[in-house]
């Protein structure tokens, strides 16, 4: 199989849209016949990606790119970006508004659950500077 | 066992999604905590959640979920509805708490 790239655009506060982006690559994942597990797990990853950036981030892109050992999930914002990264990683951790923990939001779970559903995990962030996060998959 | 069987034994009110009601059942999973859920919630489940707006359609379709039972007498907004009838993802409406309809189901679906 070739390589194959997809770019998504997340809009900045926009939790109408948050998650669609995961579902495409759900459905392309699932066309290309992939290990239902492997999907699952690049679908929490999307998806938690995805509501950082629409939740604490600025405008972003999710992209993606599959190859034939591995998938390889970026997402990328221009927001606020992340003091403490450390932190930011301990699970529970969360700075969310109280007004998004009504909705659920904020488990402060986010980040755990992608390091954890991935085989490699990377996070660049510093305050003012955006925050990127990737993410690799082995099939 | 399929959502408008359960529907029907449990009296649930159908609020969006008509479409999935012959959707199979496999399991099931309680829980508001969305990033919980989007973790743990296995395949095929109907999820117990009080949570009524959009985004819940995003997680059960990532899921793959059967169905989605709005719990505590809670409602789904307007979006919430139209995105369930779009996916075919069922919307059900269960007035009293969470743990009568959770021993319910458990006694029809739980026991494999
Ligand atoms: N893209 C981002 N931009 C700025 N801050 C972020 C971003 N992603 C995560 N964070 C920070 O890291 C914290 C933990 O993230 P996460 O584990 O996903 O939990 P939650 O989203 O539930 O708060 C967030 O509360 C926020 O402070
Ligand atoms: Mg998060």
């Amino acid at each position: 199989m070739s390589v194959l790239k997809k770019t998504f655009h997340i809009n900045k506060k926009d939790f109408i849209h948050a998650g669609e982006a995961s579902i495409k690559i759900k459905n392309l994942l699932k066309s290309l016949n992939t290990d239902p597990k492997l999907i699952r797990r690049v679908a929490v990853c999307g998806y938690e990606g995805e509501m950082n950036v629409v939740m604490h981030g600025g405008e972003g892109f999710l992209n993606i790119q599959i190859n034939t050992g591995k998938i390889l999930l970026n997402i990328s914002d221009d927001g606020p970006g992340i003091e403490d990264i450390e932190r930011a990683m301990e699970k529970g951790f969360s700075t969310a508004l109280d007004k998004y923990r009504e909705m659920g939001f904020g488990a402060g779970m986010g980040l755990p659950n992608m390091k954890e559903n991935s085989d490699h995990f990377t996070i660049e962030s510093e305050k003012n500077r955006g925050t990127r996060v990737g993410m690799v998959f082995f099939r | 066992m399929i959502v408008k069987e359960l529907t029907d034994q449990l009296e649930l009110q159908i609020a969006a999604g008509e479409k999935g009601l012959s959707r199979e059942v496999l399991d099931g999973y309680c829980g508001d905590l969305l990033s919980d859920v989007m973790g743990r919630a296995p395949e095929g489940c109907i999820w117990l959640t009080v949570q009524g707006h959009q985004n819940i359609l995003a997680i059960a379709v990532l899921r793959e979920m059967a169905a989605i039972i709005i719990v505590g007498g809670h409602t789904p907004d307007e979006d919430t509805r139209q995105k369930a009838d779009e996916e075919g993802i069922p919307i059900l409406l269960w007035p009293k708490s969470a743990f009568e309809l959770a021993g319910r189901l458990w006694a029809i679906i739980g026991k494999k």
